[in-house]
This record gives C-alpha cells, sequence and structure tokens, in this order.
C-alpha cells in the first residue's frame, strides 16, 4: 500500500507547496455562495429556504474547479507513465488521486460550511444533516470527477468538457444531497435520502476507478 | 503487493516475434524480431519518426503491438503485465519532475511507486552527480540536471531489463560517462538494455536495430519526414 500513499502524499504536498487548487476551491464556495442574499435579497426566510441547496450546488461547483487538472499535469510531465508502469494497479492510483482531489477540494469546503450556512441563515437543526450530506456527496463528486477528467485528458479546451460531461451525473448527487438536509427538518421523514446519497457512493467507489483506469490506458497508449 | 526485490534478479531473455506497429493509420513497422538475452544491449536506429519511441513504449506495455508479440523467456509479456512492469526500468522523453518538489523528494517517491523504500536518496543520486543537489526545487534544474534526474531512477530498485529513449539528450560528456559506467554494471550483473540512439557512450557488444528500411517508408516518404 506504499505506492498508494506516496501518491496521496506527494498531492497534498504539491498542493501546500504550490497553494492554488484547494485555496481556490475553498474561497470560490465561501464567494460564490455569499453572492445569493445578494441576488436574492436578504430576508431570512427566504434564505433559510434555499441555504441547503445554494450550499450544495457552489460545493459541487467548487469540485469542478479543479477536475480537469486531477490528471492532467501527469499526463504533461510524464509521471502518468511511471504511475502506470508502477506496480500499484492503476484503478487503485486512480483511487489514489481522488482521494487526493477530496482532501484537496472537499474537505475545505466542508469545514467552510458552517460559516456560510451561518451567513445563510440555515435553520441550525438541519446543520448536521447537511454537514453528514455533504460528506457522503462530495467524495462521490470527486469520483465521477475522476472518470471525467481522465475521458478528457489530451482534448482541446478540457475543462469545459469535462464539465459538461460531469455536471449531467452529479444531478442525483445534488438532489438526494440537498434531500437529506431537508428531510431533517421534518421529523416524519426517514433516512432514505441519505441511505441513496450512500448507495450512490457505494456504487461510484469501484466503477468510477475502473472507467479513469481504462482512459487513462487509453491516453497513455 | 511483492516487493521489488523478490522478481528484481530474475533475468531472462526479452525476444519479439514478428512484431508490428501502427501509428494512427500508417505503419510503422512489421515482421519486426529481436532476441535480447541477459547482458545483452540492443539499440534501435532510425530517422526521425521511424517508431523508435513507439517501439520502446510497446516494449514497456503502454498500448499493445497490432501483429506478433513480446516475450520473457519465451513467455508472452501480455499474459502477465503486472510481471512484465516489475521487471523494466523505463525512462522516457519526458522527465517526470515537479518544479514544487525537491530532487530528493522527487527521487523518494518515484521509489515509493515501485514499492521500494528508500533510505538514502543521496546514495542513488550519487553515480550521476546529483548528490549535492538533493534539497534543490526541480524548478531550479538545468535541462541536463533534470534528464540526470530521471535517470537516477535507474538505481532505484533493481530491474533486469532497462528501457531508455534517448537518455544521452542534453547530457555533458561526465555525465554520459556516468551513464556508460551506469549500463556497464548492469549488464555485468545479467541485466539488458534497449535503448534508442547511443550517442558518446562506450557500449560494447551491442545489436542494432534499424528501422529505417522498411519498402513501404522508401516507396511513400523517402526523407523520413511526416510521421
Amino acid at each position: 500500500m506504499s505506492s498508494f500513499a506516496a501518491i496521496i502524499r506527494r498531492d497534498l504536498r504539491l498542493a501546500f507547496r504550490q497553494g492554488g487548487d484547494g485555496a481556490m476551491a475553498v474561497m470560490f464556495f465561501v464567494l460564490a455562495a455569499l453572492l445569493f442574499p445578494f441576488g436574492i435579497g436578504p430576508e431570512p426566510e427566504v434564505l433559510a429556504r434555499v441555504a441547503a441547496g445554494i450550499i450544495w450546488v457552489t460545493a459541487l461547483l467548487a469540485a469542478l474547479l479543479a477536475l480537469d487538472r486531477m490528471f492532467l499535469t501527469d499526463w504533461e510531465d510524464g509521471t502518468l507513465e511511471l504511475i502506470r508502469l508502477s506496480p500499484l494497479p492503476l484503478e487503485l492510483a486512480v483511487l489514489a488521486k481522488c482521494f487526493s482531489h477530496w482532501l484537496v477540494t472537499g474537505l475545505p469546503v466542508l469545514a467552510a460550511t458552517p460559516l456560510v450556512a451561518l451567513m445563510l441563515r440555515l435553520d441550525p437543526a438541519a446543520l448536521p444533516m447537511l454537514l453528514l450530506s455533504l460528506a457522503i456527496g462530495t467524495p462521490v463528486l470527486s469520483l465521477f470527477g475522476s472518470a471525467g477528467a481522465a475521458l478528457t485528458l489530451g482534448a482541446r479546451r478540457g475543462g469545459v468538457l469535462v464539465s459538461l460531461l460531469v455536471l449531467p451525473l452529479e444531478i442525483p448527487v445534488l438532489i438526494f444531497g440537498v434531500g437529506a438536509a431537508d428531510a431533517a427538518l421534518n421529523p416524519e421523514a426517514g433516512p432514505a435520502q441519505l441511505v441513496i446519497l450512500a448507495a450512490l457512493f457505494a456504487f461510484a467507489l469501484p466503477l468510477c476507478p475502473l472507467a479513469a483506469a481504462a482512459a487513462l490506458r487509453q491516453a497513455l497508449e | 503487493m511483492p516487493p521489488r526485490t523478490m522478481v528484481a534478479n530474475r533475468h531472462g531473455t526479452f525476444s519479439a516475434t514478428a512484431l508490428g506497429a501502427v501509428r494512427g493509420e500508417k505503419k510503422l513497422f512489421s515482421g519486426l524480431d529481436f532476441r535480447l538475452p541477459p547482458g545483452g544491449a540492443l539499440v534501435l536506429t532510425g530517422p526521425n519518426g521511424s517508431g523508435k519511441s513507439s517501439l520502446l513504449r510497446l516494449m514497456a506495455g503502454f498500448g499493445r503491438p497490432v501483429a506478433g508479440h513480446l516475450a520473457w523467456d519465451g513467455a508472452d509479456v501480455a499474459r502477465d503485465p503486472e510481471a512484465h512492469r516489475l521487471r523494466l526500468h523505463y525512462v522516457g522523453h519526458q522527465d517526470g519532475l515537479k518544479p514544487a518538489l525537491t530532487v530528493a523528494e522527487t527521487l523518494r517517491f518515484w521509489a515509493a511507486l515501485g514499492g521500494v523504500r528508500l533510505a538514502d536518496p543521496a546514495a542513488a543520486l550519487a553515480p550521476l552527480g546529483l548528490a549535492g543537489l538533493a534539497g534543490t526545487p526541480c524548478r531550479f534544474l538545468s535541462s541536463g540536471q533534470r534528464r540526470r534526474l530521471a535517470l537516477s531512477r535507474l538505481s532505484v530498485g533493481a530491474a533486469p531489463l532497462w528501457l531508455l529513449d534517448e537518455p544521452a539528450v542534453g547530457l555533458d560528456a561526465a555525465a554520459l560517462g556516468a551513464l556508460s559506467r551506469l549500463i556497464r554494471h548492469h549488464r555485468g550483473t545479467g541485466g539488458s538494455i534497449v535503448l534508442s540512439t547511443h550517442q558518446g557512450m562506450e557500449l560494447d557488444g551491442i545489436e542494432t536495430i534499424s528501422l529505417a528500411d522498411f519498402p513501404w517508408r522508401r516507396a511513400d516518404d523517402p526523407a523520413g519526414l511526416d510521421w
């Protein structure tokens, strides 16, 4: 498992040294969410009604920001060839890249969520469930994103293309993520939304690395 | 995952039978045969674009040949790609360096990727004269130093087969000498090597494959351009 950990360690080290993608994702998340009170007005009732949706949509867009670079820099400088030649199966290498993508973009967004929720007047009773749904949902965004990023490797304007490819796939994650947070305010609602979200994660965890690895093998031929 | 040392010293004979490759719609070569015994060296020659890099990439397991097959001790390498990956070192055109990582961190990452724990990066950097640069970020390296760092990978974890794509590009005389010594030592212990160009290097007992003289190549593209 040391090669798996080596990829994550290196990605985190690069993210800290260059400071780019992670800081950008979380700043984008906070600033974009802040635009909504200006756009739809500061009435607390209106904001509280849409807060969970705003947070989920901006978290989703923040995860897309650095997605095209998930494999691009490694592909351009030849590191991807070395990863492909390592004893680590390429599927696991993709999983390591997904995990570091989530650590760099998903986790900071999760950490900033209570602050943004406060600014958007989200009902505090819904916050734990919103955080839980984000904790399950944002890794799914990274996983779907890995397949999109691998498929668009080498395409011109890959950044736009990967968004077009991945956004439709992420709609169910959004629906059930927001649904789970809203259900927290309804005493009669069960955990169905959260369970479906977890099922999406269980579906994406093995399948997305398989698809992404196949696309990477193609790109390296 | 088996540690690299388990398979490291299993030297064998690398061979190809009736190998053929295409790039895009164009035929690069076909009916290519070679046999590389332990300790052997194979040099690929041919004009730019004749398929030297493509052949090396095929040997490394990027993609599959359209015809024929590659074998290690008679067993088709496509049957067990994992074992093949473990027995080779590939140094391609790209150096695989990150500007923000130091020389030692880069080498340590490569070693870990190959399942090798690198206790002392300086020892692996010494053969190619990079020991003094261990703490330098890669963004400050010259192109020759970048190349030497990429080649330092050869000293990390033993592999019986080395595939080097134009290893001499950008190297000065001292580095060329050091690389020749590395290769000599590798071959002396039963390792084999395939490289495209050997300009400036002192190698003996080499065999050559020319990718220049295929009939379709002379017929429609005599200058060897646009390939």
